[in-house]
Parts: C-alpha cells; sequence; structure tokens
C-alpha cells in the first residue's frame, strides 16, 4: 500500500543548532530534529520508548542521541535503540531545499 | 488452541529465572501468573549484600522491571500471598480473595531466615538480613545507633558485617565455630580472612554462643552461655536459611527438609513443581544462585515438552562480596582419609590455596586473596577431572595460556545475569569488540557485582589474542583506553582546547565520544585552562544546558539562589506571584533549605527567571550547590559562631564553581551540628573561639562521615581553606566523582598535607580565584541572549 507523505517546513538550515536538538511539534506529534556536526539533518520521534524522555534534550554525539533521563542510546538514522536495551523510535526522512529544512510525515 | 495456565508462586530468583527460560523457548503457549510476597518486582538477593555495602543502589538489583512483566503478558500479584493450594482442582487461593486456577504449578517460595529461638529475639532492633526491607532496616538503624552485633561468622554475616561497617557502625560478629564461614574455608583460609576482616575493622567474637539477647523494649547487648556480655543497639541475625515449605506441606506436596522434586523438579503432585531454595533434590537444599539457575532451565525444558534430561544436581562455590578480600570456595572442601590435597601457602603475598583430590579426581578447592582460578577450577571439578588434567592446565597458564581457554561454550561466566562463554565470545567476534566496558554493553556480563571482570578481560585477550590489551586501568569511558589522569596529562602537554579536538588528537574509538566522555571532557578542559576555555553547551547534559532541572514528563525545576538559605518577604512574595502566574506544580523546600519551583514548562523557563530576577541556585549543576545553615549566635540560645552569616560569605564566594561533581556544604554554630555538615562535601562547625573544617561527607546512597580537615580561628581561614580543598578536588578527582569517594581514595591525611602547606595552599588559591573570575550568573545570560534563548528554549510549532 502507498503511504502518502507532506513535507513540513521547518524552519532555515542556520536556525538549527549545531550537535543539539529542537522540538518541534508536527499536529498532534513532537518531532527531536538534529543537525549533526556533519551537516546532516535528522529526524525522529522526540520519546524515549523507555519511559517517554525527551530526546531533543539528549546529547548528541555522532549518530546517536543519549537520553536525558536514564542514557538509553539511540540512532538517529534508524531509530534502533542500542544494546543492552532495546526497541526503536519512528524515523522521519528530512530534506534541505533552498536552505529550508523539511520533514516529511505521513498524510492522516 | 486454548493457552495453558500457569501460575508461579514466588517472584524471586528461581521462579522468574524458570520463567525466563519458558518464554525463551514458547513465547506465545502460557497465560502466565506470579504471585509475589515481598512488594517489589524480581530483584537480585545475591546483590543485597552490596547495597547494604553502598555499591549499589535498590533500583539497580532490580532484575526484571515492572514493564517486563507487562512486555510479556504476565499478571503479576506483588504484595499477595498464596494460602492454599487446592490440587484436586488444580486452584490457587491468596490473602487478598483471589482464586486462579492453573494447569502447572511451580512453588518458588524462597527460604527464610533462620532466627535463633533465643530469649529477647522479638525485641525492637533485631532483624535477619534476607530481604529488602531487612536492608531498609539496618541503613535505618544505623542514623540512630552505634553498635551491631552480627551473629553468625559465615557468607550472610560478615557481608552484613561490612555493611555495617561502611554504615559508619561498631560491628562484632558473634560465631558459633572456631574459624570463620568453616562451611566453606579450612581453617588456614579462614584465619587468613578472619586476619584480614580484623585489619578493616570488624571485632570477632568466636566459639560464642549466644544465650540471650538483653534490653526492655529495644535490644541493649548480648549475654553468651559462658557468661560474657557484650552491648549492642542493633542484632543481626545470620545464621542461615530453611526452605519455605509451609504451603506445600499444608496442600499436601511431599516434604522433607524442603520440597522433595525428582530431576524434572516435579513434586509428588502431578502438575506441580518446585524451584530454588524451597526445592529438595536429591537430598540437597541449595541457597546459591547457579543451582537455581540449573533446575529453572531443567524445569522450562520439562514444562515445555523438550525432551531434555534432567537436573543433576550441581557442584556448589561461592564468594564472598566483600571489598578487598577474595575467597573462592568450591565443591567438598573437607580433608579426610581418602583425600589427598595440593596446598599452596604465601605468607609473602597473603595468598592461599587448596585443592583437595580423591582417587585422582578433584574435588573441591579453596582459595584465598587471589581468586582468579576459581572458575576454573569450578568446571573442572564440574566435569569431575583428573588432577593430571589441572596440573597440566596449570602450566599451561604459567605459559600464558588462559584459565578460560579449558571452558566450555555454555558455562556461564557472569552469575548475576547468566552470560556464557559462548554468548560472550560470539558478541566480541561479531560485534568487534574490544573491551571489558563494551562486553559489558553488549551482553549484560559483569552489569551486576562484577566479580566476573577478570574472566571478561581473559575471554578477550583469549578471543583477540595480541590485538586486546588487557586494562587494568580505568578508562574514562568504552570511546577510549585512556585514564582519566593520561588525558588531563594530554590536554596539557599538547595544549588541546576542544572536546573534539581532544578525541581526534587521543584517537577516540568514536567519533565524537559518548554521553559520559563529552561531559567529562568539557570539564576538563575548563578546569585546566578556565579563562580560554569556551564552554561547550552541547556537551553540556541538559540540566546543565539549560540551567535548570528535568523532570521525568519533561517539564523543568527552577531554584532560585538563597544565600545560606536566609531570604526575605519581598523575595518570598516574588516567588509566590511567579508560582502563581506560570502555575507551577509543586512548591517545594529542598533538602539544602531552598525553595524549588516544580513542572515549569521549557518554554516558559526564561520567563520565570526575568520575573523572578534572582540568580540562579544552581541546583541542576556539577558545582556548588547550597550552603546550609543553622540559625547561629544571632537568635539561637547555644550559638557559639555566626553561622549564617559564615554559610552566606562561602556560598557568595564558590556560586557557580565548577566541580566534578555537586557540591553541598553546611555551617553550624555549634557541636550539635543542626546543618548536619557531618555528611556535606565541606562541613563547617563553629566553636567557641574555633571552626571546625570537615570534608569529604555524603549524606546520599553511600552514607560517609566528614573527616576533619583542619581547625581555624577566623572565617577568612575557613574560606581559605575551603576553597584550597575544591579547588585541590576540582584538579584532581574524576568527573562525577564526589568528595566522598575521593577523600576516601586519597586519604585525608594527604589532602591534610596539601592544604596546610603554606606555599601550596596559596597557589591553590589563586588557580581557585581565576576560576571563580570566569563566573557569570547564568539566568541573567540567557536572558541577555537572543541566540540562546532561540536555539535551546525555543519549541518549534509548524502549521
Amino acid at each position: 500500500m502507498e503511504q502518502t507523505v507532506r513535507k513540513v517546513f521547518i524552519g532555515n538550515y542556520e536556525d538549527l543548532p549545531v550537535s543539539l536538538g529542537k522540538a518541534v511539534v508536527v499536529e498532534d506529534k513532537e518531532i527531536a530534529v538534529f543537525r549533526l556536526s556533519n551537516g546532516n539533518i535528522k529526524a525522529i520521534e522526540n520519546k524515549c520508548p523507555h519511559k517517554g524522555g525527551v530526546l531533543s534534550e539528549g546529547i548528541v554525539s555522532g549518530e546517536h542521541v543519549f537520553c536525558p533521563l536514564h542514557d538509553w542510546k539511540i540512532n538517529v538514522t534508524d531509530g534502533l535503540v542500542q544494546a543492552p536495551d532495546e526497541g526503536c523510535v519512528q524515523t522521519y526522512k528530512t530534506s534541505i531545499e533552498d536552505n529550508q529544512v523539511y520533514v516529511e510525515v505521513p498524510e492522516k | 488452541m486454548e493457552k495453558k495456565k500457569l501460575v508461579l508462586i514466588g517472584n524471586g530468583m528461581a521462579g522468574i529465572r524458570t520463567i525466563e527460560e519458558i518464554l525463551k523457548l514458547l513465547p506465545d503457549q502460557f497465560d502466565i501468573t506470579v504471585f509475589g510476597k515481598e512488594p517489589y518486582p524480581n530483584y537480585n538477593r545475591i546483590q543485597l549484600s552490596k547495597v547494604l555495602q553502598g555499591d549499589t543502589e535498590i533500583k539497580d538489583i532490580t532484575l526484571n522491571e515492572w514493564q517486563w512483566y507487562e512486555d510479556n503478558g504476565i499478571l503479576l500479584y506483588p504484595g499477595e500471598t498464596v494460602t492454599k493450594v487446592d490440587k484436586d482442582n488444580k486452584k490457587v487461593y491468596t490473602d487478598k480473595g483471589k482464586e486462579t486456577p492453573y494447569d502447572h504449578l511451580i512453588i518458588a517460595t524462597g527460604s527464610n531466615p533462620f532466627m535463633l529461638p533465643l530469649p529477647g529475639a522479638d525485641k525492637e532492633g533485631v532483624t535477619a538480613f534476607r530481604d529488602i526491607e531487612d536492608c531498609e532496616k539496618m541503613i535505618d538503624a544505623s542514623k540512630n545507633f552505634k553498635r551491631a552485633a552480627v551473629i553468625g561468622g559465615g557468607l550472610l554475616g560478615l557481608e552484613a558485617a561490612r555493611g555495617l561497617l561502611n554504615l559508619g557502625m561498631e560491628v562484632d560478629v558473634i560465631h558459633l565455630a572456631d574459624y570463620l564461614m568453616e562451611r566453606q574455608l579450612d581453617r588456614p583460609a579462614g584465619e587468613l580472612l578472619q586476619k584480614e576482616l580484623e585489619s578493616q575493622g570488624m571485632n570477632f567474637y568466636l566459639e560464642k554462643q549466644t544465650a540471650e539477647i538483653t534490653g526492655k523494649k529495644r535490644v541493649t547487648g548480648l549475654k553468651f552461655k559462658d557468661g560474657g556480655a557484650i552491648p549492642a543497639d542493633l542484632v543481626v541475625m545470620a545464621v542461615g536459611i530453611k526452605p519455605n515449605v509451609s504451603l506445600a506441606q499444608e496442600s499436601g506436596v511431599e516434604v522433607n527438609r524442603g520440597v522433595v522434586v525428582n530431576d524434572h523438579m516435579e513434586t509428588s503432585v502431578p502438575n506441580i513443581y518446585a524451584v530454588g531454595e524451597c526445592a529438595e533434590h536429591k537430598g540437597m537444599v541449595y541457597g546459591l544462585v547457579a543451582p537455581l539457575y540449573e533446575q529453572g532451565q531443567a524445569l522450562a525444558k520439562h514444562i515445555c515438552g523438550m525432551n531434555h534430561q534432567g537436573y543433576k544436581g550441581s557442584v556448589l562455590s561461592t564468594q564472598l562480596k566483600v571489598s578487598g578480600v577474595d575467597v573462592f570456595s568450591t565443591g567438598l572442601i573437607n580433608e579426610t582419609a581418602e583425600t589427598k590435597s595440593i596446598k599452596v601457602f604465601d605468607e609473602w603475598q597473603n595468598t592461599y590455596k587448596k585443592i583437595l583430590v580423591k582417587d585422582d579426581k578433584l574435588t573441591g578447592a579453596v582459595l584465598f586473596g587471589n581468586t582468579t582460578e576459581g572458575t576454573k577450577l569450578k568446571s573442572l571439578i564440574t566435569k569431575g577431572a583428573n588432577v593430571e588434567e589441572y596440573l597440566e592446565s596449570q602450566q599451561g597458564a604459567d605459559d600464558g595460556e588462559s584459565i578460560v581457554a579449558s571452558m566450555s561454550d555454555d558455562e556461564v561466566i557472569c552469575g548475576c545475569n547468566g552470560v556464557s562463554k559462548g554468548t560472550i565470545v560470539d558478541a566480541i567476534k561479531a560485534e568487534g569488540l574490544s573491551s571489558v566496558e563494551e562486553v559489558k554493553g553488549a551482553t549484560n556480563a559483569s552489569r551486576s557485582c562484577g566479580t566476573c571482570k577478570n574472566l571478561v578481560s581473559e575471554l578477550l585477550t583469549d578471543t583477540l589474542g595480541d590485538e586486546y590489551e588487557a586494562d587494568t586501568k580505568e578508562s574514562i569511558c568504552a570511546c577510549t583506553d585512556l585514564t582519566r589522569d593520561e588525558v588531563v596529562i594530554e590536554i596539557k602537554e599538547k595544549g588541546l582546547t576542544h572536546t573534539k579536538e581532544v578525541m581526534n588528537v587521543l584517537e577516540w574509538k568514536t567519533e565524537e565520544g559518548c554521553s559520559k566522555c563529552k561531559p567529562a571532557l568539557n570539564y576538563y578542559l575548563g578546569m585546566i585552562n578556565p579563562k580560554e576555555h569556551e564552554d561547550e553547551r552541547e556537551s553540556r547534559f541538559v540540566n546543565e544546558r539549560l540551567h535548570a532541572n528535568i523532570q521525568k514528563d519533561g517539564t523543568y525545576s527552577v531554584v532560585p539562589r538563597m544565600y545560606g538559605g536566609v531570604t526575605n518577604a519581598e523575595d518570598l512574595r516574588t516567588i509566590a506571584d511567579v508560582a502563581e502566574k506560570y502555575e507551577v506544580g509543586m512548591i517545594k523546600l529542598t533538602g539544602g533549605q531552598r525553595i524549588d519551583l516544580l513542572g515549569v514548562k521549557k518554554e516558559d523557563l526564561p520567563n520565570v527567571w526575568k520575573d523572578l530576577g534572582m540568580p540562579s541556585g544552581y541546583a541542576y549543576g556539577k558545582s556548588v550547590r547550597t550552603v546550609k545553615t543553622c540559625v547561629g549566635a544571632e537568635f539561637c540560645r547555644f550559638g557559639t559562631q555566626d553561622s549564617t552569616g559564615m554559610g552566606i560569605q562561602l556560598e557568595k564566594k564558590f556560586e557557580g564553581l565548577n566541580t566534578p561533581h555537586k557540591v553541598k556544604m553546611g555551617v553550624s554554630a555549634c557541636p550539635r551540628n543542626c546543618a548536619e555538615g557531618g555528611i556535606k562535601d565541606v562541613g563547617v562547625v563553629g566553636l567557641d573561639g574555633v571552626w571546625e573544617v570537615y570534608v569529604g561527607g555524603n549524606g546520599g546512597t553511600e552514607l560517609r562521615k566528614a573527616e576533619l580537615l583542619v581547625k581555624v580561628k577566623s572565617q577568612e581561614e575557613v574560606l581559605e581553606y575551603t576553597a584550597a580543598f575544591l579547588q585541590y578536588y576540582r584538579e584532581n578527582a574524576s568527573y562525577l566523582e564526589r568528595t566522598s569517594h575521593y577523600v576516601e581514595r586519597v586519604g585525608i591525611e594527604h589532602i591534610q598535607e596539601i592544604v596546610s602547606d603554606d606555599q601550596l595552599r596559596k597557589e591553590l588559591n589563586d588557580r581557585m580565584d581565576e576560576a571563580l573570575g570566569i563566573y557569570k550568573e547564568p539566568w541573567n545570560e540567557v536572558l541577555e541572549s537572543e541566540t540562546t534563548l532561540k536555539d535551546l528554549y525555543e519549541k518549534v510549532a509548524t502549521k
């Protein structure tokens, strides 16, 4: 089945702080957007699968973010929780056009 | 097909291990119900002594969180006791009136501590050492009482005694036999152990039998059979356990010492099984963890209908969990006419080894001082190996061959988490692991008590060969093999200025570190070069980045600065107004005498600070937090010094100072010590004409009494010595090392020597002033910077 997506503009590329997360509210969802030190933009659900920690406030290292509540380590590209903990978070595609950052969310 | 109903009585280690094994084999075949007497999820009972000794917190010994039960569809009734089993109608009944039918019933009721039926055993202050409640009872008692008597010089008794010593009590151990741990050790090992524990501060009464526990309501002492007596405010009975079989017995299940089971853990009643400490297999009742796990495995296979040869009994082995003492015992260790032994006693290194041989086969071993051979010996004894095999393997060991090489893949390396050699080796190969930290992260091995750390290290050597260099030193985190000291030296020598640069130049294994090394490096860089270092907000934990405390629901708490705990009507009014305006969830006084506003939304933080118009109280930082004070000479009829004024001075001077961990202080004006300086990082007690400065105290998980650093005459000197101590701690402690650990590690004498040297004290004060010179009030700083406001506090709303 094909899933239609909607591109949501979330801000200018420069406005996102480097190596930090930013909480973005899209409809009823809260998404954590990260501008990594390599320049890539990643977006994941802003909620740790463990106890719902706000991931946009975690320490970002490379491709991973550490949940501020209990230090779970989560890959921001594929959303997978790193061992020894288990689980995953929803990931969202991002794109940059003319310095504008978009996050793709599934259409309802 | 309808699911079979599986009921487990007992939410302990043996029962839950059985369930885990069943879930591994047939995940969706059973409706599982668990009844547990204690109001906790499944926890690691063998780690309780570590909790008591202060190395571990109760939350860390939980084996299966509530979530685990939920995830696996297990119905758990904590705090509920099964009172009756109706074996004819296959139902169990509980004390809360519940009636649950079963197809399979597992009895895993464990055991009860054996309480000596002494006169006075029912007095207040007499406890067993068996569960979390007992543990908490002892911790509580240590806060109000001084003298503890532990009856029983076995494993449990000695671990309890060590814990009570750590809690600051004076400890007497009373033991019936003439040497310690006589069931696991022989006399030479027992005597070595006694000597070691005496040097740690324990006091022993051997060959003593307690006749009576004295006291009116609360215990005041013990009387011995031979007429002697000792005072005691707390009595811990640790003389053994007895299987808890009453339910089985009343339900018509055959019981001897324990619930009698066969090799498949079946009892005399069809569909009822027993595992763990309550079960008796071939006349043996086990009280250790490894056999319970083996039984659980056997039972799981049986219930799941797998072909299995059943449980064949276990070779026992024990290890004492007391820091600084390595004792290991396995198998049968008592010498008889038919046994011969290999003994090595090295008085110089204080090590002892005895290996017992019967009919050329190894039957048991005792190790003291060096226990690295323990696991190998146990595995040889379990498989009934010939003594020749051991001697050959030992030659191999001398040639550098590893002990773990001879172990089979399914042998368990980490008993706490049940991780086998095979699992660890596979993980090392598949995931390219190269350090104990990484193995811990990937497999959970050595995540609990850590006694298997050496074995994990050897497995790495064994698997990776020369690629792996066994590191006995503690690295900062898994991202590097370098220690804290090595990194600090490199930063200074190479003039490094940025965390990324450090990681790059010092060849970190990860590109950008992790949540442990990033904040640590940021701290070290700032400590070494306070003026030039540019603080990295992305290397700060959220609390320090946002200057507020994150709470579990993602809101924040705010604590305004209140010097010395003193406030005024105007500030109180402002705080009340702010609380109302921003609808804070709770207004709470902190342990450090400050006002905490809880439940503030992140977006509101800047406005809350603006409206408060007060400096940040740093309740969230690895920095100087609060200085608690008593009323002092100004009002108190006992106070001899101006403690409030002294506290305000201290707080103003050290406000916002970055430290390896949080620093709390207290100033009291008389020996009553109302500000509780005895358990603060820095505690100041003002006496008539003199100030005492104490350091290294802690009132947290590891209670530690502060030690006297110096006695001085003036307030200036209090500031000077405190600054010297704090700066020395800042420069030499590891990041996240509290002063209590630091002082314990290096010793108070060393610190006294440093700060009492006039020249060194002056230099430390100079460097402290430099560090304090860069302080900027963070709330105000945020309010003045539009970029920070936008970068950190703004939430993006989209359309």
